[in-house]
């Protein structure tokens, strides 16, 4: 079986949660896989990342570069190709980084591309076999991928449980000769600009009724805020809404935009893709109302309504109007 | 600027409901409402407010069977100056190298400054344009939602990463960009403009034009394989409230309150 390497992505000298997820997602591949953490960064950030992916992986390649003080794909791409082994396959999380690294490297390395993985369902000779999902969630398909000349997988963040133990000592190793300078970068890292806050902080709202799709016109959002203001609630959105100018990105729910930690949340025709959904936490209690039943939402939900929400939300204002007399 | 778009025909998931075959060789495609994907046709629309502003050509080029032609077509009709349709028996099966391979040989055939794809497609894969730009040897950059043309050398683009923050990049050109959703306001296409470019020629290319070896591309030189489609089998899933509308409200509110969801 090949050599598994695992990428690790980390912030203020912290691991990502993924760091935790992938050598789990590495285990389904071969149980017996001694899996092996790479680590990029510069200075003392990096040797703390390293610290903490030892107690995960039982090894850690660090690559220390000033040039990666801040991690530019474009940078990376190149030291990776010169340390990692012909043949292995590499994990990375599926999100904006590994998706700027991940398709190319895997050009790079000569070696197969397997995007967004949400399982694995073992090795059989040179075929590793795995879950992903197509359409927006709505259909799942196996795949089956030639490791023979090695592999780049990219993995769905959350898709597969955190290592809880972290009961590791790897041992770290310096691979940042190894790694290189490479070649003079033809993208070059500027700043981050930081999301506006907006009229409304929903990452500290109780309860949010959040809007999607199914809300279908910029008019019908009246009926939305009515029924939020009535129940004490702010009103979030998905993707699709901030995309059509419809309401400020500051509103938005998922990886791309705001993570929440409401007591309830109320998804109104949002179909429930893994981005939305990964920007919900704490544990909500969950009530969906989507015209299509199977909408991915339902399964992430504790209670649905199959229903138009443009005919159910002014019944349901209306009751609350009554209710509250 | 001359500016190639990468664009895809899908079906359009918004308006139709995928359903898996009995079999699991494919979903049921027989009633599916197909469009552009919605990520590229960001993409065109970024690609012709860049041309109208900094002047050049965008050609929108799409790999795929002969229903492809319609999505090329309507692309143009939002105003790309050309349409090159890429299709050959060769190409069916690629996955996603082969089809960068496919664009890759296209790509040699012009004198691109600027390639745009979408950040993904149908297949959620989002691999393509990174791919490609590895291919070319050029800089590459996902989940663009920003782009300013600098000079005729580089441009600055935003990448949309966690929390809704923006990171700035300056890239050199030629390069390769993978577009998000909301970088721009698509234009509507209405009847009238389908019409204008209904009868414009589109070049249709094969892998023997493009100097392909087709076991390079297609099911033969595919390291990736789709086995089948399958429903998941599913958790529990939501407690589906059911009953007239009155009897879900009753119960949706008496659930709401027990929860704090209505203060």
């Amino acid at each position: 079986m090949a050599e598994i390497f695992a990428y690790i992505l980390h912030k203020d000298g912290k691991a990502d949660d993924t760091a935790y997820e992938l050598i789990n997602a590495a285990a389904k591949i071969d149980p017996a896989a001694k899996v092996t953490a790479v680590v990029a960064g510069s200075g003392s950030e990096l040797d703390s990342a390293c610290s903490e992916a030892a107690k995960i992986y039982p090894a850690v390649w660090k690559i220390d570069n000033e040039a990666l003080a801040y991690v530019n794909a474009e940078a990376v791409r190149p030291m990776l190709v010169n340390i990692i082994p012909k043949g292995a396959v590499l994990l990375l999380p599926h999100e904006h980084f590994g998706m700027d690294l991940a398709p190319g490297l895997s050009i790079k390395l000569d070696a197969a591309y397997l995007p967004d993985v949400v399982d694995f369902k073992g090795v059989e000779g040179d075929a590793l076999k795995a879950v992903r999902e197509e359409f927006s969630g709505m259909a799942s398909t196996h795949v089956s991928v030639d490791l023979s000349g090695g592999a780049v997988v990219t993995v769905r963040p959350g898709a597969f449980a955190p290592d809880e133990d972290a009961a590791a000592s790897g041992e770290v190793v310096d691979k940042s000769a190894d790694a290189g300078a490479g070649p003079p970068l033809k993208r070059r890292y500027l700043e981050t600009v930081v999301a506006e806050v907006g009229e409304v902080d929903i990452t500290k709202s109780d309860v949010l009724l959040s809007i999607g799709r199914g809300i279908e016109d910029e008019e019908n959002l009246e009926i939305a805020f009515d029924l939020a203001k009535i129940m004490g609630a702010d009103v979030s959105c998905s993707r699709p809404i901030v995309d059509a100018k419809w309401l400020e990105k500051s509103r938005q729910v998922g990886t791309s935009g705001q993570t929440v930690k409401p007591k309830v949340y109320i998804a109104c025709g949002i179909s429930g893709s893994f981005q939305h959904l990964g920007g919900i936490k704490g544990s909500p209690f969950i009530v969906a109302i989507n015209k299509n039943p199977k909408a991915p939402i339902f399964q992430a939900a504790d209670v649905g309504v199959a229903a138009d929400i443009l005919e159910f939300l002014p019944e349901l204002q209306e009751a609350i109007e009554e209710l509250k007399g | 600027m001359e500016i190639l778009v990468c664009v895809k025909r899908v079906p359009d998931s918004s308006e139709n409901e995928i359903e898996v075959k009995g079999d699991g060789t494919d979903i049921e495609r027989d009633d599916l409402v197909y469009s552009v994907n919605e990520w590229d046709n960001y993409a065109v629309e970024e690609a012709i407010q860049i041309r109208d502003k900094v002047g050049g050509t965008v050609t929108v080029v799409s790999v795929g069977d002969e229903e492809t032609e319609e999505v090329i077509r309507r692309e143009m009709a939002m105003g790309a100056d050309n349409g090159i349709h890429l299709m050959d028996d060769a190409f069916e099966g690629s996955d996603g190298k082969g089809l960068a391979t496919t664009l890759k040989a296209l790509v040699d055939q012009g004198n691109y400054d600027l390639i745009l794809t979408g950040a993904q497609a149908d297949d959620g894969a989002g691999q393509v344009g990174g791919m490609l730009a590895a291919m070319l040897d050029y800089p590459f950059a996902s989940l663009v939602n920003l782009i300013e043309v600098v000079d005729d050398n580089k441009i600055k683009v935003g990448r949309e990463i966690a929390g809704g923050n923006q990171e700035m990049n300056e890239i050199d050109l030629p390069c390769v960009l993978s577009i998000q959703t909301g970088i721009n306001e698509p234009r509507y296409v209405g009847i009238r403009g389908i019409r204008k470019v209904a009868s414009v020629e589109i070049p249709v290319k094969g892998a023997s034009d493009l100097g392909i070896d087709a076991g390079a591309v297609g099911a033969a030189g595919a390291r990736v394989k789709r086995l089948d489609y399958f429903v998941p089998e599913l958790g529990e899933g939501a407690e589906m409230l059911e009953g007239s509308t009155e009897e879900i409200i009753e119960k949706l509110i008496e659930l709401l309150k027990a929860k704090g969801g209505i203060k």
